[in-house]
């Protein structure tokens, strides 16, 4: 630390050098940051996946409906707790364009089998005990401007009520929130009661059913003894833990993470060249000068270590900025998103990846202009110029 | 004039002579611009292969009608009825059997890709025999056509180079089911390749979907019978349709993937680019600094600063291109026509399409490019143009 004036000083010798490679150190690491935030989003699904939960859909194809009288049959298979219904609805409010998410569902079960959604006692009573009612997620609330008690209509694309009409109304009997900041809450939830008995055609089917289990360890086993139950039914089903469910459903979009993993690099082995060339030239051309720091008595390993903290420090200062503005556009992002891609923000985890790349770039784009520095024979060093 | 002219074509070439002297930078450059125009090329190709893929399917002179307000087939609903209302619509090519149409059942299947052994939602179409007149250039390759009635499907090239289990004479089950592959068929490498088609009747029934079907198509007499055929459907109270010419309806399924695409791909490139900027000006700071000396003596002999300003932005920008045809080159090498397959959100269902690295990036590349080299050169050569004859003979 005693030498951090030396190594300040000696990176602030070229001013416009180190400028020019602070900001492109600068670009990379707030690439880097909007790049995980929007990684980690995509995963959301995956990360936040609770392991004592199950997924239970048509073994041929999600789109396909599952008799509604599977409930029971599940709820009866050892080992399961809980067992809550939903179905896709596909409506929008007023925007066609702006599609977001609505669910008939048993409200008790399913508040039940999510327990991280967050919903005062008053106005839960209000939504078990009204038949048209719904309770409207925080993100929709910020969207769309909705109070309780509003009534509000809600166009389906697939669904026709008996009148013959694609709109559904319903009032908003509560708002609720969620425990964890990466979930999302652009999600309406109804009665599938009201649903069911008001759709035009298809009753007596559920979309999918979401399971709680005792033993997390046991998923795979109990998933088994689900599927087994209809196998020769003609509405088989397959039921995967709710992080294989949302794997895979990720993994039709094909692989996001490979595709940002390859422009994070060549992202970042542009940068190395540059800044490992700015550092080179920097020793070429203080060659006479760490001579004399040797002469001065530096040993061997200081002046290499002289060095390299200045390369670090380049790329610390650099990236740090980059990190941080990347922070603050995603802050300022996320509220737009929170409807479309949920959770998108910095991790910790990617917080610290990004310092630790930050050294490992550093020492990369130092180590061999230092090792030249700490080689340096001072008679041959002094004797160039 | 002519003067000038020769003076910077000496000094020019006199610095692209020298580039190997200062190698190690020069390579930091172009490596940088590379970088940029490879990822560019790279990210917006897949835009622009997915949007090939799907516009080359839709034709001006085929309509689709679907349920007014749906936005896709899979949330569509059309009657039989209702069928016969669009035969009977003015504006359909018609030969002795009648209306030139294919009323079609959509509905999706889970098949693992080969990939990763996941399972994708591979679009089921049940289509009637017409599908075949009302769609351009699609034909059986390989096999047969299925027969009517059987449980046999013909598989587009693109789902069976990318999902498991679908050469002709593969048998698959879809619940207590079994399906057997008959026959291939190709249509230009457009979307409709990704499908799995079968006879609409046994889906129906299979499916439990009675007499009903989710879109209808048909051929149309010429691309503007479209009007006087939607105006038909719109005041017939027995339906309520939305209307779409083929190409129309592609062109709105394709829409929100290829503007995702292009909303992260742009303003990425602009990030990296203004990245490739400083580098490109630090490479070009050190070789005016380099030749400092060299060019004080040039211009004590009397060449003048243009000469040294138009040189030293001529290098940035050489270096700049030859980064830009590096990363480009790349892109189209590794990545034109590479093949993938996404879920296209309009449509819930896996659509497979090949990269396009078409020459309108390689150009758009090229010039994001030049004017990285451009900026990058243009303020270390006013810095050469400034400094003063004496001062800079002085240095070292």
């Amino acid at each position: 630390m005693k030498y951090f004036y030396l190594v300040w000083k000696s990176i602030w010798r070229k001013k416009v050098r180190t400028i020019l490679t602070v900001l492109s150190v600068l670009v990379a690491f707030l690439l880097y940051g909007l790049l995980s935030a929007f990684n980690q989003a995509f995963r959301g699904g995956v990360d936040i996946a609770n392991a004592s939960r199950l997924v239970t859909i048509d073994k041929i194809s999600l789109i396909n409906p599952v008799p509604a009288s599977y409930q029971q049959k599940i709820r009866a298979v050892p080992g399961v707790k809980q067992v809550a219904m939903s179905n896709w609805f596909g409506g929008y409010y007023q925007d066609k364009k702006a599609q977001f998410a609505q669910f008939p569902v048993n409200p008790e079960t399913y508040l039940e089998v999510y327990p991280e959604l967050i919903l005062p006692d008053d106005q839960k009573e209000k939504w078990f005990s009204t038949r048209d009612s719904a309770i409207v997620g925080r993100d929709l609330v910020n969207i769309y401007g909705w109070k309780i008690g509003d009534r509000i209509p809600i166009h389906s694309e697939i669904w026709t009520n008996e009148s013959g009409s694609q709109v559904w109304d319903f009032e908003i009997a509560g708002i609720f929130d969620t425990d964890d900041p990466r979930g999302s809450t652009a999600l309406m939830l109804f009665h599938y009661k009201y649903f069911d008995e008001g759709r035009a055609f298809a009753k007596g089917n559920v979309g999918w059913y979401v399971v709680t289990i005792d033993d997390p360890g046991r998923a795979a086993e109990i998933a088994n003894a689900i599927d087994t139950q209809f196998a020769n039914s003609p509405n088989q089903t397959k039921t995967s833990t709710e992080a294989a469910f949302a794997e895979s459903f990720l993994k039709q979009f094909g692989n996001i993470a490979l595709i940002v993993r390859l422009i994070l690099t060549a992202v970042f082995f542009t940068i190395l060249l540059v800044a490992g060339n700015t550092m080179a030239q920097s020793v070429r051309e203080r060659l006479s000068e760490l001579a004399v720091l040797k002469t001065l008595g530096f040993v061997n390993g200081g002046v290499m270590g002289i060095v390299l903290a200045e390369s670090i420090l380049v790329m610390l200062l650099g990236g740090l900025i980059g990190l941080g503005s990347a922070w603050l556009l995603l802050v300022m992002l996320a509220k737009q998103t929170a409807a479309v891609l949920p959770g998108l923000m910095l991790s910790n985890e990617a917080l610290v990846t990004g310092v630790l790349l930050m050294v490992l770039a550093g020492i990369v784009a130092g180590v061999f202009p230092a090792l030249r520095a700490m080689r340096l024979t001072i008679v041959e060093a002094l004797a160039r110029t | 004039m002519m003067t000038q002219l020769k003076q910077i074509i000496s000094v020019t070439a006199m610095n692209l002579r020298s580039l190997p002297q200062r190698l190690a930078a020069s390579v930091v450059a172009v490596i940088g611009v590379g970088a940029v125009v490879g990822v560019f090329a790279g990210v917006l190709s897949m835009a622009s292969g997915f949007e090939k893929t799907m516009l080359s399917a839709g034709s001006e002179g085929t309509a689709i009608v679907i349920r007014a307000g749906s936005s896709s087939e899979l949330s569509s609903g059309i009657g039989n009825n209702q069928v016969q209302v669009i035969a009977e619509a003015p504006g359909v090519v018609k030969n002795e059997q009648g209306a030139i149409l294919s009323a079609e059942l959509f509905v999706l299947v889970d098949i693992a890709k080969k990939s990763n052994n996941q399972d994708g939602n591979v679009p089921l179409r049940g289509v009637q025999a017409g599908a075949f007149q009302v769609r351009d250039n699609i034909a059986i390759v390989e096999g047969r056509m299925f027969d009517t009635g059987k449980n046999e499907m013909v598989v587009g090239r693109a789902a069976q180079q990318t999902f498991s289990g679908l050469d002709v004479g593969s048998v698959i089950p879809f619940g207590l089911t079994e399906w057997t592959v008959v026959g291939i068929f190709e249509n230009d490498g457009s979307v409709s390749e990704s499908e799995l088609w079968t006879d609409v009747r046994v889906l129906q029934s299979i499916y439990r979907r009675g007499n009903s079907f989710q879109s209808v198509r048909v051929k149309l007499e010429s691309p503007e019978a479209i009007e006087a055929f939607t105006d038909f459907l719109k005041e017939d109270p027995r339906i309520d349709p939305d209307v779409y010419s083929e190409k129309a309806f592609y062109s709105q399924q394709s829409e929100t993937l290829a503007t995702f695409i292009r909303v992260v791909g742009y303003p990425l490139t602009v990030l990296m680019a203004i990245g490739a900027i400083f580098g490109a000006l630090n490479t070009m700071y050190s070789s005016v600094s380099a030749r400092g000396k060299e060019i004080a003596t040039l211009r004590a002999l009397g060449f003048g600063p243009l000469s040294i300003l138009t040189s030293t932005i001529i290098e940035s920008g050489a270096l700049a291109v030859l980064g830009g045809i590096l990363g480009g080159g790349l892109a189209w090498l590794f990545l034109n026509g590479y093949t993938v397959s996404t879920l296209n959100g309009a449509s819930f269902s896996q659509v497979v399409f090949d990269f396009a690295v078409s020459p309108d990036l390689l150009v758009q590349g090229l010039i994001a490019a030049v004017i990285i080299g451009l900026v990058g050169g243009l303020f270390p050569a006013i810095r050469a143009v400034r400094i003063p004859v004496s001062a800079a003979l002085r240095e070292l």
